[in-house]
């Protein structure tokens, strides 16, 4: 599939993008509801592999909870009812035979709020590994060191490994939830606003991270930062009220959307 | 003042600054003095007071330590002092009130010995001659050299015969005891004749012999030491004291400040590290602070995990509702339920139902004696752990809930099950709390003396829960306890005047006790928080 990205807009008003790229994960007729609360309205798109992906829109608009469905992590919530398909590399992920935990781990997860566990900083990202069943110290070690350093956060933390994670920065702390996220080696890492705790000169090393990341991982960010996307991602998905009302090339969708409430958001208007 | 600047000064806040600085002040002043008070009382004791002999205005002479001064009830500017005189086989009692305006002469005779002996109490007077049987070896101050030459040799005699009666004797009297309940246990079973029956027979005659031996032995020990001390006390009474029951003797008008303390630091060591003797109003409590740790430790040990796994199904598992609210507040509430009614609980239950079924499974050949039927150091730990499990829970949930959502949410998104996020994420996390809740539930425990009464604790206990024979821990047995000492000494003993300063030292002792449970256990919980740099309390 290489060569120049093609993009076909579906004659759908309710603007879903058929995207002719490998697709990584393909979500199909997506509806979810919080017991009686609809949050999610028919959402079908692909997400195509080692690319960014970001979802903007306005808040509660249910672009975390698309994220979330993409690991199941809407499966702590009580009463949460899912209709509709997920497939990720391939394979449908609320078939009920499927081992939750061995999702989880093929997609990783990065939160809006920094959340190292109260250990250190090695722990930390010797955790994923040791609950697969990595025990031998020499192959831990290579494996922190590799995540820290993909996590760009080697240079600053190697000589104190062993000291809490909880004394780090708040942007070396989420660096620290993606080396971690990465230890795993995932095919896809979820971001729900990453950067949004953080100070501006944090959040430019996350977004050349994510620059640098998307070589080897699918990324999927939801970002309530609109320059953020656009500097970013290389498809964006706008969400109003549960629904998808636009997928695209990020750039398309930022200079020439198709739909008259993107415009009005991506401008200003309304938001 | 006007009403309307009283308003204006209230709203500026600062009474009430002042209020709640002054309600901590007080709280403060409260406690200090109690530990105040405490301390003055029983810090002294070991301290050897000058001996004053008063001569009073009708020529009798007395001979004592000024224990208190007080002025006298209904005569306007006097004072009477209270004289301890001891020397109660003599006197009929220890302590003395002297009016001042009686007393005509105060000295401090250098010759007045104090001595500490096997029963009665303290011994003050002149010693003026050693015997050996009737016939007179020394006397004068020759008397007390020749004593102090021998005294090492009745320290040694003495450690003798109290070696022979407990492991010798007592040893074949454990052995005899079991063999008889060996014997017991076949009867049960039908067999009352045949080899078995035969040899265990022979042993126990075997045993018998040794025993006779044994006791022949302690018999001759017994009357070895033939010395005797003359000692004259004030009022010209003499007594002859076996030198076999004289502990110590020390002049303390002819001690310097140094040996004051020599014989301050002995005594103190004494009083921790040896036995009671006569009824608990002398010696030492060491039984009693091993009683009092032990069940402590053993309580800890069986609370913690009880605790701990209790909150963790309420916090982490149980559906959240009306039904486990409703069992939230019930723990709560326990611990309001006075700790006496735990006490009947534990009698009741653990001892009368769970001690009494043991006994009828495994020590039936023993009973109508009952083995864990009856009171002991594990039904009473058992009770505290009842009585303390509140703590543990209250303080576990908190620091469950403490726990950010995020942290869980990290590691089950890794594809941790929630037992492995459980166990190795969030059970560290919670780590200090748990520390937290063990303290409060230990410092509670170490005080608590109502359900002990009645659980297990005894005046005296005749052996320690661990000794040297098998099985070395004796969850059985009855122990002694710091609280309840406090009270037998204070309340129950024959002569409550001169245990006095027994209860103020064994207070003093016993939140020592609990102040360095409780550093250990912070500092523990100060080196998790280090390690882990957590939020959680």
């Amino acid at each position: 599939m290489a060569g120049p990205v093609q993009v076909v807009a579906s004659l759908n008003p309710h603007a879903t993008a058929a995207i002719l790229e490998a697709p990584m994960v393909e979500i199909e007729n997506l509806a979810l509801w919080y017991g009686d609360k609809q949050a999610l309205k028919d959402v079908s798109m692909s997400v195509p592999k080692h690319r960014v992906t970001a979802y903007i829109g306005p808040s509660g608009c249910g672009k975390s909870t698309l994220l979330r469905c993409l690991n199941r992590m809407n499966d702590l919530i009580d009463g949460v009812t899912i209709t509709g398909a997920i497939r990720i590399g391939g394979t449908d992920i609320y078939d009920p035979a499927l081992d939750v935990t061995e999702l989880r781990k093929r997609v990783g997860m990065v939160f809006q709020k920094s959340n190292p566990f109260p250990k250190s900083i090695y722990e930390n990202v010797a955790y994923g590994p040791r609950i697969l069943g990595v025990s031998q110290r020499a192959d831990l070690d290579g494996i922190v060191e590799r995540s820290l350093r993909a996590a760009a956060l080697w240079d600053e933390v190697q000589d104190r490994l062993g000291e809490s994670a909880l004394g780090l920065s708040g942007g070396q702390q989420q660096r620290l939830c993606i080396a971690r996220a990465i230890a795993v080696e995932p095919d896809v890492l979820l971001m729900d606003e990453p950067c949004s705790a953080l100070d501006p000169i944090a959040t430019a090393k996350i977004e050349e991270l994510m620059l640098e990341l998307k070589n080897s991982y699918t990324i999927v960010i939801v970002t309530h930062n609109m320059q953020q996307a656009a500097r970013v991602s290389d498809y964006t998905g706008f969400m109003l009220l549960g629904e998808l009302v636009e997928f695209g090339v990020t750039r398309e969708l930022f200079t020439n959307p198709r739909d008259k409430r993107t415009e009005d958001y991506i401008t200003g208007r309304f938001g | 003042m006007s009403l309307a600047s009283a308003r204006k000064l209230w709203r500026s806040g600062e009474p009430f600054i002042w209020l709640t600085g002054g309600a901590l002040a007080l709280a403060l002043i409260m406690v200090a003095g109690l530990i105040g008070i405490i301390l003055a009382n029983a810090l002294g004791f070991f301290w050897p007071a000058a001996i004053v002999r008063l001569t009073l205005r009708d020529g009798k002479t007395l001979a004592g330590s000024v224990v208190e001064r007080e002025r006298i009830p209904g005569a306007t500017g006097s004072y009477r002092i209270k004289l301890k005189v001891a020397n109660r086989d003599l006197y009929g009692a220890d302590f003395v009130w002297v009016d001042e305006p009686e007393i005509t002469e105060r000295t401090r005779p250098a010759e007045v010995a104090v001595i500490e002996r096997t029963e009665w109490g303290l011994l003050i007077g002149t010693i003026t001659a050693l015997r050996e049987g009737d016939r007179v070896i020394a006397t004068g101050p020759a008397a007390w050299e020749e004593a102090r030459t021998r005294l090492p040799g009745t320290v040694r005699l003495r450690a003798e015969i109290r070696r022979v009666e407990r492991s010798d004797i007592g040893g074949i009297n454990y052995q005899q005891e079991r063999m008889r309940l060996q014997l017991r246990g076949l009867e049960l079973r039908g067999v009352t004749d045949g080899p078995e029956v035969q040899a265990l027979r022979a042993r126990m005659t075997a045993l018998q012999e040794r025993y006779q031996e044994q006791a022949a032995r302690l018999a001759a020990l017994r009357v070895r030491e033939t010395a005797s001390l003359v000692v004259t006390a004030e009022g010209g009474k003499e007594k002859v004291l076996p030198l076999a029951q004289v502990l110590d003797v020390y002049f303390p008008n002819q001690m310097g400040v140094g040996a004051k303390s020599v014989h301050y630091v002995a005594k103190v060591w004494e009083f921790v590290a040896d036995d009671p003797r006569e009824s608990n109003t002398e010696g030492g409590v060491f039984p009693a602070i091993f009683g009092t740790v032990m069940m402590v430790l053993i309580m800890s040990m069986l609370v913690t995990p009880l605790g701990v796994l209790a909150a963790f199904y309420l916090r982490e598992y149980a559906q959240q509702g009306t039904f486990v609210s409703a069992v939230r507040i019930a723990v709560n509430n326990l611990a309001g339920v006075p700790s006496i009614v735990f006490g009947v609980f534990g009698v009741g239950f653990f001892i009368y139902f769970v001690g009494g079924t043991i006994d009828q499974f495994f020590f039936a050949e023993s009973l109508p004696t009952p083995t864990f039927g009856t009171g002991g150091i594990l039904w009473a730990s058992l009770t505290l752990a009842l009585l303390t499990i509140p703590v543990v829970i209250v303080a576990t949930e908190e620091g469950l809930a403490a726990i950010p959502r995020g942290t869980r949410e990290a590691s089950l998104a890794l594809g941790a099950t929630k037992l492995e996020t459980t166990l190795r994420v969030v059970l560290p996390a919670v780590m200090p709390s748990i520390l937290t809740g063990l303290i409060l539930a230990m410092a509670r425990a170490a005080g608590e003396v109502a359900p002990l009464m009645i659980t297990g604790v005894v005046k005296l206990a005749p052996s320690l829960p661990i000794d040297g024979t098998w099985p070395f821990l004796h969850l059985d047995r009855k122990f002694m306890h710091l609280g309840f000492h406090i009270y037998d000494v204070g309340f129950q003993s024959p002569n409550v005047d001169a245990a006095r300063p027994m209860v103020f030292t064994t207070t003093l002792l016993l939140l020592t006790i609990v102040l360095l449970l409780n550093l250990f256990a912070i500092s523990m919980r100060n080196r998790l928080r280090r390690k882990y740099a957590t939020a959680a309390v």
